[in-house]
């Protein structure tokens, strides 16, 4: 008991220093390498409201800054979305995008794209992540109605997953349609999206994106042991006094709604969710609360590491983030795999 | 005392349960006995609050089943299923503790880490509270799931009657196992607030063990009563569809089969 409180307490930290480290790396090399000093000199005249900025601190205060922290917290949120969403479908292979989130919310954008001149829906800036959200909501929403109609007594689960697959491959199809009756550009701009990016990072999206995140994983939290329990089956949990659809439309409600938002405002970043949830049982076991609480830092360094190899492998071009997480993924996944030790 | 009333259960217009009327009393080991297919499991499920049933209603000492929440319904009601597999790895003392979950929210209270280590220690799995789970032999799985149940009921809910459900609990135990497990079943019914129902396979262990013996056939009770009155070689060749040979001396009593 000690001794398993010690661990959990151990990893924590551990991750939090790590981060803090990735996060100032992240931050002093990019395009234009930034100094520390120029760094906290940046950080005490932003502070101070003071306007005489030299271009190295523009450059830092408002793009570098706000795609750091947008970049953590976008990981946070993959990787939190991974560790509910395997719980709940008590399955180590699932994504945060399983139930045809990320699907849905890349046709609300490829619509966008497509069509958004001709349906006159114009909202500014925020008309891409709106769309691509709704599109998320939808298809999740969707999911769920569909799959609730299998009243038949047996796992709904399977039924949840299975409906989650097909509802997948529907709106991909719909992607690849408006990429076949789209022009050029914007068939180019759907395949970008559909490779995530986070240079759009502005302090709006920083705000929105964070706060949905901050609010989701704290309301995760509160059902972490119920996800525990179902580890066990169904039927296990229930005696146990859990309600299942009422634990499945909750978790993948606060799931939806912060993939949704993440993946409005950077596209479809994959693999994140799914490696970070296997990295840390091998660590420390399988209990939610303590996959939920290091799941949240471990994706936001995961994906500061992405990012940062994204703007320096082609420097000042910089890769799609997708690209950099699938090809470090997949190998350090496999390996993982193959360990003796490790059961999923 | 747990009651159930002129239960019928239909699905897909096959009748699975007729018309099924049982009293299980605390104090006593209450089994289920009968051929496969004769419904032990649905009423299980039924009585469990698993299956709604077609007809019919339940009583958890005065209470109707329908009115009782499945929340209140966890703190003092706990079921031990055949075979638990878990997703993932977890520690054998979280999973003890997941028999605590109903009883507190947030971190366990004292008295449910008390719970734990005390049902840990009942069934002898005190040892393994660090191993992973998924790493267990069969055997010493099923004594895990047999202390995260017994967790579940470990104190009164309101000095409410207790209720433990067991599904074919000896399926995964050797002969040493089983006894084992039996006696310490037994030793929880010194405890006269706790109503205990399980369902065997074996009639051996039944005529050893049950002090009120069920026999379903059919979906319908065939017999309901001691040892001698439902196992009796009329009855078991009605279920079984075979001639047993029934031999008693004292107290003992066993059926062999030619």
């Amino acid at each position: 008991m000690q001794n398993k409180k010690k661990q959990y307490l151990g990893t924590f930290p551990v991750l939090l220093i790590i981060l803090i480290v990735v996060f100032l790396i992240s931050m002093s090399y990019g395009a234009v390498n930034i100094s520390l000093d120029e760094i906290f000199g940046a950080m005490k005249k932003w502070l101070g409201n003071s306007q005489d900025m030299t271009l190295n601190e523009r450059i830092f205060i408002n793009i570098r800054l706000p795609r750091a922290i947008l970049c953590m917290i976008v990981g946070a949120a993959l990787a939190t979305g991974g560790v509910l969403m395997q719980a709940l479908f008590r399955n180590p292979i699932v994504e945060p995008g399983l139930v045809g989130t990320s699907s849905g919310a890349a046709f609300g954008a490829a619509l966008y794209f497509v069509l958004g001149t001709v349906l006159k829906f114009n909202a500014g800036e925020w008309t891409l992540p709106i769309a691509a959200c709704l599109g998320g909501i939808f298809s999740t929403s969707m999911v769920f109605f569909l799959s609730g109609s299998r009243q038949t007594g047996k796992s709904s689960i399977v039924g949840l997953l299975l409906t989650g697959i097909a509802i997948n491959a529907l709106f991909m199809s719909g992607v690849g349609f408006l990429s076949y009756i789209a022009r050029d550009p914007q068939a180019r701009s759907i395949t970008f999206w559909n490779l995530g990016t986070l240079s759009g990072a502005s302090w709006h999206s920083v705000i929105i994106i964070g706060a949905a995140t901050v609010l989701c994983i704290l309301v995760a939290l509160r059902y972490a042991k119920q996800l525990n329990a179902l580890m066990m089956g169904e039927e296990e949990a229930q005696y146990l006094g859990i309600n299942i659809r009422r634990l499945q439309f909750r978790v993948l409600l606060v799931n939806v709604i912060m993939i949704a938002v993440a993946t409005a405002f950077t596209g479809v970043i994959s693999f994140v969710g799914l490696i970070i949830p296997h990295f840390l049982r091998m660590i420390n076991g399988s209990d939610n609360r303590y996959l939920i609480r290091n799941g949240a830092l471990a994706g936001a360094v995961l994906l500061s590491l992405a990012d940062l190899t994204a703007r320096l492998l082609l420097r000042p071009a910089e890769l799609p983030i997708g690209i950099v997480t699938s090809v470090i993924g997949v190998p350090v996944f496999i390996i993982l795999l193959r360990r003796k030790n490790y059961f999923f | 005392m747990l009651r159930v009333k002129n239960i019928s259960y239909q699905t897909s217009g096959k009748v699975i349960l007729e018309n099924v009327s049982a009293e299980f009393l605390p104090g006593r080991l209450n089994l289920i006995i009968g051929p496969n297919g004769a419904g032990k499991s649905t009423l299980i499920k039924v009585i469990c609050n698993q299956l709604k049933p077609t007809r019919g209603d339940i009583f958890y000492s005065q209470k109707n089943l329908s009115e009782i929440g499945i929340e209140e319904l966890a703190k003092k009601r706990s079921v031990l299923s055949q075979n638990v597999e878990l997703a993932f790895p977890l520690m054998v003392r979280e999973v003890v503790m997941m028999g605590r979950y109903p009883h507190f929210t947030g971190k366990p209270a004292a008295r449910d880490e008390a719970a734990v280590e005390e049902a840990m220690r009942f069934f002898d799995v005190s040892h393994l509270s660090e191993r992973n789970c998924l790493t267990l032999s069969g055997g010493e799985k099923q004594r895990v799931q047999f202390a995260r149940v017994l967790s579940q009921i470990w104190y009164p809910y309101q000095d409410e009657t207790r209720f433990l459900i067991l599904d074919e609990p000896l399926t995964f135990l050797d002969v040493h196992y089983q006894f084992d497990f039996m006696h310490k079943v037994i030793h929880l019914l010194s405890s006269q607030d706790i109503v205990v129902i399980g369902v065997v396979h074996d009639l051996n262990l039944a005529a050893k063990f049950g002090d009120h013996i069920l026999l379903l056939l059919d979906g319908k009770v065939l017999s309901a009563g001691n040892r001698n009155k439902v196992l009796s070689a009329q009855n078991i060749q009605t279920a079984y569809h075979l001639e047993p040979i029934i031999h008693k001396q004292d107290d003992e009593m066993h059926i062999f089969f030619r």
